[in-house]
């Protein structure tokens, strides 16, 4: 299914939120994650299932002032 | 020392963590600068990039507390929903609760701040909000929970300094037990002392340093003009006054006319 990954659509073949971070790549990093822009927390992500269109953002830590 | 949300701060200078020239300066800066907080963010990451933990690691060795924020954000959701993940991410119930309101200025939009900062003190969050010297706006931003206020010195990345001086003055002595921080616009280390003259309890930079010749280097003149402004304060200044006055005793002068 196509979901919108920060930003970007992108094919993605898991429907679970784990699943899909694994598949692209972010394994166990320290990330968070929002779904339709709603926080999901990391002890919410293996009951959170992505459809089609979605939109995920995936943060980490960064430089700030 | 003042008190942050019921941790006693180690430094009354705060730095932050963008712009510096590389990650090699900027723990040379933070060296130097003698900061006991840092501020961070949280941005966009693709799988497998890393970058994020890189810059994690950097930041635990430099043994400060961070300060997360929400820079960028221009809605109530966007804010709230970045400290959230801010939360997650550093572990900390501390945001730098920033909700900008207009793009040139970077002003702060005082509506959604309050709204924002409403709702994250709700679910618990020590929220530090980037603000302005406008008193009644402090005076909902504590009346929604918030502790600490950050009022900027002058817009963001500007270095103008203290460019309103009556409404700051008014703004500290209207609060006078309320922890303030001055929050952007510093560009010298002259006008961090002013600020810390003036009472305020600490001082928040980034761009002055990062963005200095040598950024260690300056660290350091902000963290010693910080130490002085602060002394100067609490040894309570002398009054202006028009006319001058001798210092040097009058009596005893040798009579050579």
């Amino acid at each position: 299914m196509k979901i919108t990954v920060n930003g970007t659509a992108t094919e993605v073949t898991a429907k679970d939120l784990p699943g899909v971070l694994r598949e692209l790549g972010y394994g166990d990093g320290k990330v968070a994650t929002a779904v339709n822009e709603r926080f999901v927390p990391a002890s919410a992500r293996s009951s959170a299932v992505l459809g089609p269109g979605d939109r995920l953002e995936v943060v980490t830590p960064r430089q700030g002032g | 020392m003042p008190m942050f949300y019921d941790v006693e701060v180690t430094s009354r200078l705060m730095l932050g963590t963008a712009q510096y020239p590389s990650p090699r300066v900027l723990a040379e800066a933070f060296r130097r600068s003698g900061a006991g907080i840092a501020t961070v963010s949280v941005r966009r990451e693709a799988g497998g990039e890393r970058a994020g933990a890189a810059f994690w690691d950097l930041v635990r060795d430099l043994g400060v507390r961070v300060l997360p924020n929400t820079a960028g954000c221009h809605s109530v959701r966007e804010a709230v929903t970045t400290a959230q993940m801010a939360r997650e991410l550093f572990d900390t119930p501390w945001i730098k609760l920033e909700v900008i309101g207009h793009a040139d200025t970077l002003q702060p939009d005082p509506f959604g701040l309050v709204e924002a900062a409403r709702i994250l003190c709700e679910e618990g969050f020590e929220v530090f909000p980037y603000t302005t010297e406008d008193v009644v706006l402090a005076d909902r931003l504590l009346s929604v929970g918030c502790r600490v206020l950050m009022p900027w010195g002058a817009p963001i990345g500007t270095g103008l300094g203290l460019v309103n001086r009556y409404g700051l003055r008014t703004l500290r002595a209207q609060f006078p037990d309320v922890p303030l921080m001055i929050d952007a616009g510093l560009g010298r280390p002259s006008q961090a002392a002013e600020a810390m003259e003036m009472g305020f309890d600490a001082v928040l930079l980034n761009t002055a340093v990062a963005k200095a010749g040598d950024p260690a280097a300056m660290a350091e003149g902000f963290a010693r003009a910080v130490e002085a402004g602060r002394l100067a304060f609490e040894a309570d200044p002398m009054e202006p006054r028009d006319m001058a006055a001798p210092s040097t005793p009058v009596l005893g002068r040798a009579f050579l006319a």
